[in-house]
């Protein structure tokens, strides 16, 4: 009895042992194959969009993200909403204020990693009713980027596709990029949870919170992450 | 107010937290009257689900009066409601599909990268069930605030006591489900893994359903007699080997449908599930699957395979050619609650449906964390607990006297 047990704890550490060697193995063979499958010969047959190709293929581009929900909502009536700048830092975690300037432009005060926060001036540079909206930075801006929204119909009595897609010079490169991740100020993780924020709102005119109590000492107002 | 807070494994307390408030329009607040601890509590109890932040309020089973409504709330205060565990928003794609337990809206955008990331896709918000799913305050406390309120909650009459619709939030419709996902047809055999409340409410589903006959699972005796007394017949896995047992009574067929009320955190010394447990230590894999397994291997060819049991992770030596050779179907899935509120309500009030017999013991909240500890290692004797949050606790002297009987 002692003996099998005995035996049954080695030999189970020797299957554990073989089986971390064998997916370590195994990891390192997919890794290898996946990087000789990328093919960069700028020739791209998937019918995907630009923001979803990967690195090294001809379609991608740096510092393009993009990303898209469906909203049980007419085209239209998100348009409506979107158009409206101003109502931005309801859905926008990160924006803190925008003020219409007229003539299609608008500041934005957006916050930055460590409690900064940097300023933009957009204009408006495409605006078709029930389909897309598109703006881009001004020059005096502190940060220069490029966003489009597009609103399509994805099937039928399925509601509206929103599309959101950003171009953007990262802030220091790639250092900045990592920081700003880091403290989830990252275009791609802003687009993803603004998106939520703003299906939460169309489909049921608020944004869900778990704001309450706790053992936790901390108001009972304010949402746990 | 008094809440039954988490602190880590094997660590809830009785502590006065701040009430809850109002926060969104389609609010309410609850005063508690009954909350249940449930099977799933034993996962987040024994620190099996990720996710949980020290001073969480568990608890996802309960009932009470509605004391505050948001402007946007269809209730009324002194509504007496009972209200589905998953948090559901009632407009997404999901949930006008009747797929509540998929809404798309009730798990804050903060909270849903992580199940975005291991799912593929964030899940809805849970009650008192970790960060993954909202990080939402339960209600195994005094009150509690009830998000999308004009959608969950369900009005009960009055001459039905607590104990008689407290297990629509969750266990009944459960099983209830279960069943369902199975397709009962004329004639069929249904197999249930785990005699716990979801395999008994399962039970007593399937035999409403039309099942010829149930075999049940498990290796409490109380709760094998549970099982019996609905009119399964029992298969306590210490005496027989069960895959053997079920092609027996089946005719050499196997079972027609077979229902995983076991999850993540089986019981038994086979070599598949110790194993299991060694590669859990060392994180290799995070859910146990014994019962699954089996249940897999047991089922007929071209048999139905329903999973109400909790798993949350990974999981090794899944039979995916058992599954894929005999031409199975399986069915699985957090509970769309909402659904079935009402017809089982009905069927409550009709008395085609017994919620009381599997209740063991009823205690004053004050007493909950005895109460996990009870649930966690006396599973024999503790079937089903319900905590009160107006039962008077014991004195003193009293609890001390008990003490020295344990």
């Amino acid at each position: 009895m002692a003996d099998n047990q005995t035996l049954s704890k080695s030999s189970s550490k020797a299957l554990l042992g073989a089986g971390l060697a064998v997916a370590a193995g195994t990891a390192a063979f997919l890794l290898a194959r996946r990087s000789a499958d990328v093919h960069d010969d700028g020739v791209d047959v998937s019918d995907a969009l630009d923001h979803v190709f990967r690195r090294k293929t001809g379609r991608y581009e740096e510092g393009l993200v993009g990303r898209t929900v469906t909203i049980g909502k007419s085209r239209q009536e998100i348009y409506r909403a979107w158009r409206d700048f101003t109502r931005f830092p309801d859905f926008m975690e990160n924006v803190e204020a925008v003020e219409d300037l007229g003539g299609r432009r608008s500041k934005w005060t957006i916050k930055a990693p460590l409690g900064a926060s940097v300023e933009l001036v957009t204009k408006i540079t495409e605006d078709r009713p029930g389909e897309a909206i598109g703006w881009k930075s001004e020059p005096e801006s502190d940060i220069q980027t490029e966003g489009r929204v597009e609103f399509f119909d994805i099937a039928p009595g399925r509601g509206t596709g929103v599309r959101l897609t950003l171009r953007y010079d990262p802030p220091a490169g790639l250092p900045g990029r990592v920081v700003a991740k880091l403290f989830q100020r990252e275009p791609n993780v802003q687009a993803r949870r603004d998106l939520r924020r703003f299906k939460m709102l169309m489909e049921t005119g608020e944004i869900a919170t778990n704001a309450g109590p706790s053992g936790r000492d901390e108001p009972v107002t304010e949402s746990t992450t | 107010m008094r809440a039954l807070t988490w602190h880590g494994r094997h660590d809830v307390r009785i502590e006065t937290v701040p009430d809850p408030e109002i926060v969104n329009p389609h609010d309410c607040i609850l005063k508690v009257t009954s909350t249940a601890i449930c099977g799933s509590d034993l996962h987040l109890y024994d620190g099996y689900i990720p996710g949980m932040r020290a001073g969480d309020i568990l608890g996802h089973e309960f009932m009470g009066e509605v004391v505050e409504v948001g402007p946007q709330s269809t209730l009324q205060k002194g509504q007496r409601v009972v209200v589905p565990f998953p948090i559901a928003c009632g407009e997404c794609f999901f949930c006008k599909k009747q797929q509540f337990s998929c809404c798309d809206n009730s798990n804050p955008p903060e909270t849903s990268d992580a199940t975005e990331t291991q799912y593929g896709y964030p899940m809805a918000g849970v009650f008192g069930y970790s960060h993954l799913t909202g990080g939402y305050a339960g209600g195994q406390a005094e009150y509690v605030r009830v998000p999308f309120s004009n959608v969950g909650p369900l009005a009960v009459p009055d001459h039905l006591e607590d104990d008689k619709v407290l297990f629509l939030t969750d266990i009944l419709p459960t099983g209830w489900m279960a069943a369902e996902n199975c397709d009962i047809e004329e004639g069929d055999t249904v197999a249930v893994w785990g005699c716990g409340p979801v395999g008994l409410f399962a039970i007593q589903s399937a035999l409403i359903m039309g099942a010829h006959r149930v075999i049940a699972i498990d290796h409490y005796k109380s709760r094998l007699d549970l099982a019996k007394q609905l009119g399964a017949d029992i298969l306590d896995y210490r005496e027989v080997d069960v895959r053997e047992a079920l092609a027996e009574m089946t005719g050499g067929i196997g079972p027609d449908a077979v229902i995983d009320a076991v999850g993540m955190e089986a019981h038994g010394i086979s070599i598949d599930n110790i194993l299991d447990q060694v590669k859990a230590m060392g994180f290799l894999v995070t859910d146990r699957i014994h019962s699954f397994r089996e249940a897999v291997l047991s089922v007929r060819k071209g048999g139905r395979v329903s999973v109400p049991g909790v798993y949350g992770g990974f999981a090794d030596k899944f039979p995916v050619g058992a599954f894929m050779e005999k031409g199975l179907t399986m069915k699985t899935g957090q509970t769309h609650v909402h659904r079935y509120l009402k017809p089982l309500l009905e069927q409550i009030e009709q008395g085609k449906i017994d919620t009381t017999f599997l209740i063991s013991h009823h205690a004053p909240l004050e007493q909950a964390p005895e109460m996990y500890k009870h649930w966690h290692d006396d599973q024999d004797q503790y079937t089903k607990i319900v905590l009160k949050t107006e039962m008077a606790a014991p004195a003193k002297e009293q609890q001390e006297k008990q003490h020295e009987l344990v």
